[in-house]
């Protein structure tokens, strides 16, 4: 199997690579590129995304024919593809940090800033939370209800389709952590960098 | 809800831990990996390495340290020390730190502090702040070990940074560090009150309690220790489970 860990030049992926690489010895054959004839012929891609919503999609952008491939594999093909973090809010329509911008528009919705009550909740949401399971999805497979994952972010993905949520977690408000719909899989949370148990969920989605 | 962390904080000088974890069943007192590795596996919620290196041709040995580290630990990983330039930065982040800790160049120069956190977000710029107590209520922002005084009133400071968007303050009381007598909770809560994004604690835990102090009394979102830790004196896990049977909430 081939899977490609998307580089797209915008943020800090190498704990996206390390932990892909562990969990991925000898299994299965890794790449990380942003060359697209790779990325067309992978069966599994994974989004990761650090900064902010429209540094990313510029960036994504910048690389000519990538976003198109990208709807190609995850629409057209419906392959399966892991967003994370900003990977994850990217599936968006619309994203509203820094200024205004589209969003790859693969699940309905918006991606705006945590209402943190008036400073009551400081941001970013930094730290381990607990998850809570709304639904079963292939990526939790033996990941216990309430498990600790761990998040670093200030904003929020909120999908038209409640249906699409998988699991939330409580701060501020019950804040969408991840997401599956068909293909599509994100996590808000760093399966990459949560422990024993972030790295269960990259296998559980190497082994779809 | 979100959980309160605890931070081993390891000082790594020319590639070797100087102030470390003493447990006799280690193969190599000295080795940083071997350290990140036990914390990491005894449930430390983050690492911290302070690259306390003086010259800069062993620089290297720092980024080749983080670089095994991040190949073993799966947990974040912050380096701080000698951070000055953009470069440094992304040097320490391709190696596999997802933060760096900034210090003396962010007191030099705020601009420093926007300019690294808008090319790599906020989420893995954090400012360590020295202070020093100079009257009642008032700390001043301080540099090299507590040695250069700024003339920056600490609360002022942090909020500046916080504006030019750290996403944490680690906080160090120039007064309590080394002492074991406990964190300066009253310039916790100063800083804690006046800004809003997470602190951490660091200087002075000699207890659990101080690391209770410190999130109850302080407000810090996170505890950062290094000597309690380093003998073997208590585990990641003997201070989780003391938080926890206080109702502190970790992450157990």
């Amino acid at each position: 199997m081939n899977v490609t860990i998307v580089d797209y030049q915008s943020g800090n992926i190498s704990s996206v690579i390390n932990s892909f690489t562990e969990v991925a010895k000898g299994k299965v054959n890794l790449e990380v590129t942003s060359d697209i004839k790779k990325i067309k012929f992978s069966d599994k891609i994974v989004l990761p995304g650090q900064g902010s919503f429209k540094n990313c999609i510029d960036s994504l952008n910048q690389i000519k024919g990538l976003v198109d491939t990208l709807n190609e594999f995850a629409i057209t093909n419906k392959k399966p593809l892991l967003g994370i973090c900003v990977g994850l809010q990217m599936f968006a329509d619309i994203g509203y940090e820094e200024a205004e911008t589209k969003g790859l528009g693969w699940i309905s919705g918006k991606v705006s800033k945590i209402d943190n009550q008036q400073g009551k909740f400081k941001l970013p949401h930094i730290g381990w939370n607990e998850i809570e399971i709304q639904k079963k999805s292939k990526i939790f497979k033996d990941i216990k209800n309430k498990s600790h994952m761990y998040f670093v972010h200030s904003y929020e993905f909120i999908p038209k389709d409640k249906s699409v949520i998988s699991a939330t977690t409580d701060y501020s408000s019950k804040i969408v952590c991840s997401v599956e719909k068909d293909n599509l899989f994100g996590t808000q949370f760093h399966p990459e960098k949560s422990d024993k148990i972030g790295l269960k969920i990259i296998d559980n989605f190497l082994k779809l | 809800m979100l959980k309160n962390r605890i931070i081993p904080c390891l000082d790594v000088k020319n590639g070797r831990v100087v102030k470390g974890i003493n447990f006799v069943e280690l193969k190599d007192a000295g080795d940083p990996v071997e350290q990140a590795k036990i914390y990491s596996d005894g449930g430390a919620d983050e690492i911290c390495f302070l690259d306390i290196t003086a010259s800069n041709e062993n620089r290297e040995t720092t980024i080749d340290i983080v670089r095994k580290t991040a190949k073993e630990c799966f947990v974040p990983l912050t380096v701080g020390g000698g951070v000055r330039t953009i470069q440094n930065i992304t040097d320490l982040l391709l190696a596999g730190a997802d933060k760096v800790s900034i210090n003396t160049a962010a007191v030099k120069n705020v601009d420093f502090v926007k300019e690294a956190s808008k090319k790599f977000g906020s989420q893995c710029i954090v400012v360590a702040i020295d202070a020093k107590k100079v009257s009642d209520n008032k700390w001043e922002v301080f540099t090299h070990g507590g040695r250069n005084k700024t003339g920056f009133d600490a609360v002022e400071f942090a909020k500046k940074v916080e504006e030019n968007g750290a996403g944490e303050i680690l906080l160090t009381s120039m007064d309590k560090d080394g002492t074991k007598s406990g964190y300066d909770v009253d310039l916790l809560k100063t800083i804690t009150n006046n800004t809003n994004i997470p602190v951490i604690a660091s200087g002075g835990v000699g207890t659990l309690d101080h690391l209770y102090d410190g999130i109850v009394k302080g407000g810090a979102s996170a505890v950062l220790a290094a000597s309690i830790f380093h003998y073997g004196e208590y585990k990641i896990k003997d201070a989780k489970e003391y938080l926890n049977s206080k109702n502190v909430s970790v992450r157990l």
